[in-house]
């Protein structure tokens, strides 16, 4: 900040400073508009949870975007043209995701990459189909965002919740063997969503029954109530769709009461902070997560990128942003343009190599080749299951 | 006045500061990482805490004695000491001066503005709508109601539901919410009606949380916490709207709906139902011995209050096409109560300037979006402190008796 | 039998828990009639203190009698700083104001608290050590009762006695309760007001500073939400068992915890809010005072 004594003198070199300015841009400007009629940027927009209590989920699908962006405009752009990145806050609200959405249009973006939330992205995509904008999510997992076929521009790089659900049911009956299991929800979009995908499947399954079907309160004080229900309802396993912290409520309140039945759930728990926070407790948990690709050399590439960049390891749903972030430069760059029906064309049928593997997407718009594994802890970190 | 640079003014406020540094000292300072056992020491913050407690103790004194001389007894002597802007609204050139600014730039500016600023306004008209609403509830009829969202909720509801299932239109459907958040409003106010002050607002407040959880966990009634999707934005029959055309014509709509809710108001709050909230309001034992209907006067307060609510969730509903009870905490009732409280209780300008002030500040100042909340709550704190009747209080209808100087001839003032 | 043991047990802990915090707003209503919503946000700081104070030592290499000793006594003080503090800035200057002022100045306050919680250290969940010890008697009974549950009510009880013994038979108390009358008429007589508001925002902190501590360490993890959340239902509890009446608050916390815990058991736990609040709203179209609340008549 300038004192208030040199205001005079710092006025003079100001208007110093702008004359050189406009004389410099005013020089420059045939040339300048020349250039930018051959490379006018390519606008990708990026909206997610970028502030408050979910901005954890939120910000890494920039990141991964931007170190996308960022390689593709060194090497040269797409046919030549620089890509430009739009971030948008929705916070994961409905209401605020529009208004996002609607902002990213009206500020010219062509090809979207987000909302991290599933309801975000329900609210948001009326917008950018009016519109004509090709979406890529890299987290909204709730199936009928691609099953219900409403949405043709919607494609997403994450595996969704009845996938994941099956998998569960699958591995608690065929590996565990168990014949009677207790589904356990935390009452929100996405935890609920998987409990009763899981309940549809087992109950399709015969001579399996479920127990109890409940939701708890995320917050509440305690389960104890819930746990010993568990107990009583005689089950032999439990599925719980949710979040890591009502999860570890739960486990711990188990086996403090003595319970070793095994505790399956997905992956929202499947998340280092559960192990530290349930401590011992953790030990033997299931959880269903994104297949292991760490030996993949793009994923090594791409988290090296990010440490390099940013001096941290990345977060939440890194990965799956960045092979979203990958497909959509691959089919921009292969459609030629950013035009609807030439995007959507690609992206369902050139192939391309992510750190997710090498993936295309399917006439719904879910990635073929993206699949999830079940996890177990074991000594204080979570080992891919067979 | 007195003087505020003085030693003894100095003293008291390096008092507060080492006051605040000792109180912030854990939560500001030390972060711990329990996970990683490392702990992090940010002695930078305890130096910005000491210096903004100094100075900002300098103002809170300064504005506290400023405030002294004219403490608010009571509301009536709060509306006679009128301030600048609440004169202002009895002018009437500059009111009509102001009321054509207003009209010339709400037509005007969906054309001026992107779409996006259209649909962000779009949004602070439905809570001027929704503080109208509750300022009936509150700021007319006395009664505090935590659960205002509730309504909102079955509003926005009953057209998501009412189009999903039987396909019903947007125009159907805008008075059918009205009328089914009035039912609510009716079937909330009968419990309620012998319980005084406080335990109203718990009982409001449970029952906003009631509604949130029964469209939470009743899935085969609301779809449950994945919400509804694909809710039809209005339109005229037969014309097809684009994105941004319907985002204008939503935006007139609500420009249309706020004016309604406006005259609404007004003409009630100078009806005889209006009059009997506010009496209702001040006096509830002298109110009943004037021969007002208590049962029905709160009765009315509540369905009629609840009826923009409803409104403003139907419309909300089209104007986001997807809603699932997220969107109705009991974080959303606060807010519309701090509009109300904001813009000074009972007065409809007030609670516009309220609601465009809160609502559209936060979207204009995203780059502090971190700090929003936190500027929320202090700025609530702050204004009861200092302007506990709100921005613009509220002007209390005055009747001069133009015989009053002849009542010697007349002999009768009624 | 032993299913309906374990559940009334359940709701037992969790109303003890809920009295905890609920004593503090009972206490503050009963003095100056307002619903001190940042209490909650009281509670949440205390355990954020002691979580910090027993990371610091715990890596300082102190032993666990020490930690749980500071711990205990660093967030009592810190949280009545806090509540006298809040006192003073957001509800003393509107002493004189309309009724909803303050109210709008608590729920203020609850925000700010919670966002200066959460921007200064994290949103995320953090886990809290556990500062109690498990009582080696209780071991074979474990999967019944805790050894953390006993020392939640054990604890109420005594707040609870001390508490009545406090606003019976002490100066303080009975100070207190002539303010809670008429506090015109208190002032004339010489009780300095302001000094017992004062103190009963220290009280009531100190009381949410404890339970904080002995919730968390319960609970194992913390974040800055669980104030609100609590706070919620301790209001509840509150009024249901008729507020500014202490065995009031502490009877209306076990009603609320055990209609909870058999609504989960018996019920449905989807339900278990709906159920609270609804048994709320029967007790106060009955009894629109609660359980244990004084039916003032009006007088004009």
């Amino acid at each position: 900040m300038m004192g208030r004594v040199n205001v005079s003198k710092s006025l003079k070199k100001w208007y110093l400073v702008t004359a050189t300015a406009i004389a410099a841009v005013l020089l420059t400007l045939p040339a300048a508009s020349f250039a930018a009629k051959n490379a006018k940027p390519i606008k990708i927009g990026v909206p997610g949870a970028h502030t408050g209590d979910l901005a954890s989920y939120g910000l890494p699908t920039v990141k991964a975007t931007e170190l996308v962006i960022k390689a593709k405009n060194e090497a040269g752009g797409i046919n030549g043209q620089m890509i430009q990145l739009l971030t948008e806050d929705d916070a994961c609200k409905p209401e605020m995701a529009v208004n996002a959405a609607t902002k990213l249009v009206t500020s010219g973006a062509q090809a979207i990459i987000g909302h991290i939330c599933s309801g975000a992205t329900n609210a948001a995509l009326g917008v950018y189909k009016d519109a004509k904008l090709v979406v890529i999510s890299p987290s909204a997992t709730n199936p009928p965002l691609t099953q219900s076929g409403d949405n043709p521009n919607f494609f997403r790089t994450i595996a969704s919740d009845d996938a994941q659900a099956r998998l569960q049911v699958d591995f608690a009956l065929d590996k565990l063997g168990v014949k009677k299991v207790a589904v356990i929800h935390d009452k929100g979009d996405y935890g609920k969503g998987l409990a009763e995908f899981a309940k549809t499947f087992l109950e399709a399954s015969p001579g399996v029954t479920v127990t109890i079907f409940e939701g708890v309160t995320p917050g509440a004080v305690d389960y104890s109530a819930v746990v010993q229900k568990i107990k009583q309802s005689k089950a032999e396993a439990v599925i719980f769709g949710g979040y890591h912290p009502e999860a570890s409520k739960i486990v711990t309140q188990m086996r403090r009461r003595g319970m070793k039945i095994p505790f399956i759930s997905d992956d929202g728990v499947k998340d280092d902070t559960f192990i530290k926070v349930a401590g011992k407790y953790a030990e033997g948990v299931y959880a269903t997560g994104p297949k292991d690709t760490s030996t993949n050399p793009l994923t090594i590439k791409a988290i090296a990128d990010h440490k390099q960049f940013y001096g941290e390891d990345p977060g939440a749903f890194f990965l799956n942003a960045y092979a979203a972030a990958q497909a959509m430069v691959n089919a921009i760059e292969k459609a030629g343009s950013t035009d609807y029906d030439k995007l959507i064309h690609a992206l369902r049928n050139e192939a391309v190599e992510t750190p997710l593997g090498n993936i295309k997407f399917d006439e719904k718009g879910d990635a073929i080749g993206i699949g999830f594994s079940i996890y177990q802890v074991q000594k204080g970190v979570y080992v891919e299951m067979e | 006045m007195r003087k505020f640079f003085t030693l003894a003014e100095m003293k008291k406020s390096l008092l507060m500061a080492v006051w605040f540094i000792f109180l912030t000292f854990p939560i500001m300072v030390v972060r711990v990482n329990p996970i990683y056992k490392v702990v992090e020491w940010r002695w930078q913050n305890l130096v910005l805490v000491g210096v903004s407690a100094f100075f900002l103790s300098f103002l809170w004194r300064y504005f506290l004695a400023y405030k002294k001389p004219a403490p608010a007894k009571s509301p009536l002597e709060t509306s006679a000491r009128k301030g600048k802007l609440s004169e202002l609204q009895r002018h009437p050139a500059a009111r009509r001066a102001g009321i054509f600014l207003a009209a010339t730039l709400a037509v005007a500016f969906p054309y001026i503005f992107s779409t996006y600023q259209v649909n962000i306004m779009t949004t602070a008209l439905i809570y001027v709508v929704l503080g109208l609403g509750l300022n009936i509830v509150v700021g007319l009829a006395g009664l505090l109601d935590l659960g205002y969202v509730a309504f909102y909720a079955v509003g926005a509801y009953s057209y998501a539901l009412l189009n999903f299932h039987f396909g019903l239109s947007f125009w159907v459907c805008l008075p059918i919410g009205a009328a089914m958040a009035a039912l609510f409003g009716i079937i909330l106010g009968f419990p309620v009606l012998r319980l005084r002050g406080d335990y109203l607002a718990i009982v409001t407040l449970g029952f906003g949380e009631i509604i949130r959880l029964v469209l939470e966990n009743w899935n085969e009634f609301s779809k449950g916490p994945s919400g509804i999707a694909g809710i039809p934005r209005p339109g005229i029959v037969g014309v097809e709207m684009s994105l941004n055309t319907s985002s204008i014509f939503l935006y007139f709509l609500m420009i249309g709906l706020a004016l309604l809710t406006i005259l609404v108001v007004t003409r009630l709050r100078n009806s005889r139902i209006g009059r009997a909230w506010i009496a209702l309001r001040e006096d509830e034992i002298a109110c009943q011995a004037m021969g007002v209907d208590k049962t029905k006067t709160k009765l009315t307060a509540f369905a009629l209050g609840a009826t923009w609510a409803g409104m403003g969730g139907v419309i909300f509903a089209a104007k986001t096409t997807f809603i699932n009870p997220a969107s109705f905490t009991f974080l959303e009732s606060a807010i519309i109560l701090s509009i109300v409280v904001l813009g000074g209780m009972g007065s409809i300008i007030g609670v516009i300037a309220s609601a465009f002030i809160l609502i559209l500040l936060p979207e204009y100042l995203r780059a502090f979006s971190e700090y929003r909340m936190l500027i929320f709550g202090a700025v609530l704190v702050i204004m009861m402190v200092f302007r506990p009747q709100g921005l613009i209080s509220n002007v209390r209808q005055t009747y001069r008796f133009k015989g009053l100087q002849e009542e010697n001839k007349e002999g009768d003032i009624k | 039998m032993e299913y309906f043991l374990e559940l009334f047990l359940g709701g037992l802990t969790r109303g003890s828990i809920y009295a905890l915090i609920a004593l503090g707003y009972t206490m503050v209503y009963g003095i100056i009639e307002l619903i001190n919503f940042a209490h909650g946000e009281i509670y949440m700081i205390g355990a954020f203190t002691a979580l910090i104070v027993a990371s610091v030592l715990n890596i300082m290499g102190f032993g666990p009698i020490t930690i749980l000793i500071l711990a205990m006594v660093l967030a009592v003080v810190y949280s009545c700083a806090y509540g006298f503090t809040m006192e003073k800035i957001a509800y003393k200057p509107l002493r004189h104001s309309t009724r909803l002022a303050p109210l709008i100045s608590a729920i203020g306050m609850s925000i700010f608290f919670q966002n200066y919680v959460l921007l200064a250290q994290t949103s995320d969940f953090l886990p809290f050590p556990s500062l109690l010890p498990e009582l080696e008697f209780l071991e074979p009974y474990a999967f019944i009762i805790r050894s953390s549950e006993v020392f939640i009510i054990l604890t109420t009880l005594v707040v609870m006695v001390l508490l009545t013994l406090l606003i019976k038979f002490t100066r303080i108390g009975k100070a207190m309760r002539a303010t809670a009358q008429d506090r015109t008429m208190a002032m004339l007589v010489g009780v300095d007001v302001n000094r017992v508001i004062s103190t009963t925002f220290i009280i009531g902190s100190s009381m949410a500073a404890i339970g904080g501590v002995l919730i968390a360490s319960h609970i194992g993890q913390i974040n800055f939400y669980i104030g609100f959340i609590a706070g919620i239902k301790a209001f509840t509890a509150a009024v249901l068992g008729g507020i500014g009446s202490i065995p009031g608050a502490v009877l209306g916390s076990l009603v609320l915890g055990w209609t909870e815990s058999f609504a989960t058991g018996y019920i449905s736990s989807d339900y278990e809010d709906v159920f609270a609040f609804g048994f709320l709203v029967l007790i106060l179209i009955f009894r629109p005072a609660g359980l244990l609340g004084k039916t003032t008549t009006q007088k004009v």
